[in-house]
């Protein structure tokens, strides 16, 4: 059975600090402050997330630090219970039938959280027994696991010992060792050297074309534009934009983005700008600093110097990015991914 | 109920016990039997503690180590495993109800504290020979009594293993499981508390008191100990109280 996975209108609401990990959404803080008592938190991290992921997906959730990607992941997978709204795993229900979704589902975190009492052959043996696999079974995945995650010469040692990367992909062959229709990843490639990114990628592509469901969470644009056959963008609990990588760049005004810092500008050199041939928007950042969205780039600059000059204004610095999804982020909220 | 799941965590479980046995050994033994040593022996041999004080303080030792066993068993890689290492995620996500991961905790701990229970008598009375004056006219009382001890520091250690911050793991020590020790009647009898009459009522809030005076009760019923359908009574309770209070702990750390 495939299954894909849907959520209606998904609300989170922490009104204790939320673990670590668990996105901590748009932070806003609020209730009366009560003399002398610190006031009860109101952290809302999903504010109405609704998706549609067919099965044999491979579908991205893209946002910053504390967006909610790592909460939705957490309902989705039992972990988060959601203060609103609805999550299905094919067509259960993951709130009333929790077993049967679990069974379905094979699920990475963002932090390690090995066995650190066990090898990394260990590891894997046990949770294929959790699941239920004949211990003839359970061998012959785990040797095979191993072998593909690169970790065989590691496979009777503590995992105490694993540095970081070989701690990542022992996870992520524990998470497929149950073989589930469904993986979630949640920001899988986080401090993986690029060898490695690579060989989880090639991973990832192959699981997919077994014709398995895959969440993952990132906020690498690269990985999101390598991977994904879908995207969500998400900041602050919702979803500011979702189609295909190329769906999402192509809605980026002209594709090019100019960033602009000036000694001080002014409304009238900004009209000025939007007048030049391929230009599709011009925004003010603050009082020195401009964005330009157009449809090409390089040429552009010796334009604006121009007319920088002819205004008697000092053109500091300019900064030019290729269509990305980058650009369509700071295009939807006026930040960085990064920031 | 999926059983398959259950007896897989139960084995990982074992399996690390096993690896970890000799350090659980040492961990459990070498302090209770120290203290066997040194009042049992050395203060006994000096005169400064009469003869029948070695088996008077037998019951209370085998409290000890279960409860310390069982304890230590359940709510130290609980704090680890939720708060620092994460290591339970695995199996919260395994396709089992998660209720049953606490049971299953509990299971393991109570089977812990048994073994260690049933190994001090031994060790002990070869510590201590001769002069202990071992008496068990009822076994199955015993053993029901022992099943219920080691419960009880396996729920002991499941709430206090949901309740207690990572930091917090020394405080626990001094403030719950120390004067747990000390208040239990287990270096002396719960009669022996009679010329401190207000100690002697509050006392019998800490479970630990039940434990003691049970296996004394049933071990050496030549000594004067709580009436056996009170130590039930209080055993069973405290079970129940502890292993409820638990269950809502373990929910409230496993999902936010």
């Amino acid at each position: 059975m495939v299954a894909g996975i849907r959520t209606r209108d998904l609300r989170k609401v922490y009104t204790s600090a939320p673990p670590v990990g668990a996105g901590t959404g748009g932070f806003s803080f609020s209730g009366p402050k009560a003399k002398g008592k610190q006031p009860k938190p109101n952290i809302v991290a999903l504010d109405g997330i609704s998706l549609d992921i067919a099965s044999g997906e491979i579908f991205c959730l893209l946002g910053p630090n504390g967006a909610g990607k790592s909460t939705t992941v957490g309902v989705l997978t039992t972990r988060v219970r959601p203060t609103s709204g609805q999550a299905f795993i094919g067509e259960h229900d993951v709130w009333q039938e929790q077993v049967a979704v679990k069974r379905l589902i094979g699920v990475v975190a963002q932090r390690p959280n090995l066995d650190f009492s066990l090898t990394a052959r260990e590891i894997l043996a046990f949770h294929g027994a959790y699941f239920g696999l004949s211990s003839h079974e359970r061998a012959k995945r785990a040797e095979a696991l191993l072998e593909r995650f690169k970790l065989t010469d590691r496979a009777d040692q503590m995992v105490r010992g694993f540095s970081g990367g070989m701690m990542q992909r022992l996870s992520i062959a524990r998470a497929m060792m149950h073989d589930p229709q469904v993986l979630f990843l949640d920001e899988p490639s986080a401090g993986l050297d690029p060898q490695t990114r690579l060989l989880l990628w090639e991973i990832i592509r192959e699981y997919n074309q077994s014709g398995k469901t895959i969440l993952l969470t990132t906020h690498n644009m690269e990985e999101a534009d390598a991977l994904c056959k879908r995207l969500a963008i998400v900041d602050h609990g919702r979803v500011i934009a979702l189609g295909t990588p190329q769906e999402l760049k192509a809605a980026v005004p002209g594709g090019f983005l100019l960033r602009l810092r000036f000694g001080h500008h002014s409304p009238d050199l900004l009209e000025r700008f939007r007048l030049l041939a391929g230009v599709r928007e011009v925004r003010a950042t603050d009082n020195n600093s401009a964005d330009l969205y157009a449809d090409r780039g390089g040429s552009l600059v010796p334009e604006i110097a121009n007319l920088a000059s002819a205004g008697s204004v000092e053109l500091c610095d300019v900064h030019i990015s290729e269509p990305s999804l980058e650009n369509l982020f700071l295009h939807h909220t006026g930040r960085s991914l990064r920031e | 109920m999926n059983w398959k799941a259950f007896f897989a965590m139960l084995a990982r479980d074992a399996h690390v016990a096993r690896r970890n046995f000799v350090a659980l050994l040492f961990q459990t033994f070498l302090q209770p039997l120290m203290f066997v040593f040194i009042f049992g022996r050395v203060m006994v041999g000096s005169g400064y503690m009469p003869p029948s004080y070695k088996s008077l303080l037998l019951p209370g030792i085998m409290a000890i180590c279960m409860v310390g066993t069982g304890i230590w068993a359940v709510a130290m890689p609980l704090i680890a495993e939720f708060q620092f290492t994460r290591e339970i995620e695995d199996r919260l996500l395994a396709p089992m109800d998660i209720s049953w991961l606490a049971v299953e905790k509990v299971v393991a701990g109570t089977l812990q504290a048994l073994a260690a229970g049933l190994m001090v008598i031994p060790a002990a009375w070869l510590l201590l020979r001769p002069g202990v004056d071992l008496n068990v006219p009822h076994p199955l009382l015993f053993a029901v009594v022992a099943l219920l001890v080691a419960l009880f520091s396996a729920t002991g250690g499941l709430a206090l293993g949901c309740s207690v911050e990572q930091t917090h793991i020394g405080l626990m020590f001094s403030l719950v499981v120390a004067p747990m020790i000390f208040f239990g009647c287990t270096y002396y009898p719960w009669s022996a508390l009679e010329k401190f009459p207000i100690l002697q009522k509050a006392v019998l809030v800490n479970p630990l008191v039940y434990a003691s005076e049970g296996l004394r009760g049933t071990l050496v019923p030549q000594f004067p100990h709580l009436p056996m359908l009170a130590v039930m009574v209080g055993l069973v309770l405290f079970n129940v109280l502890l292993f409820a209070t638990g269950l809502r702990k373990f929910h409230g750390k496993a999902v936010t």
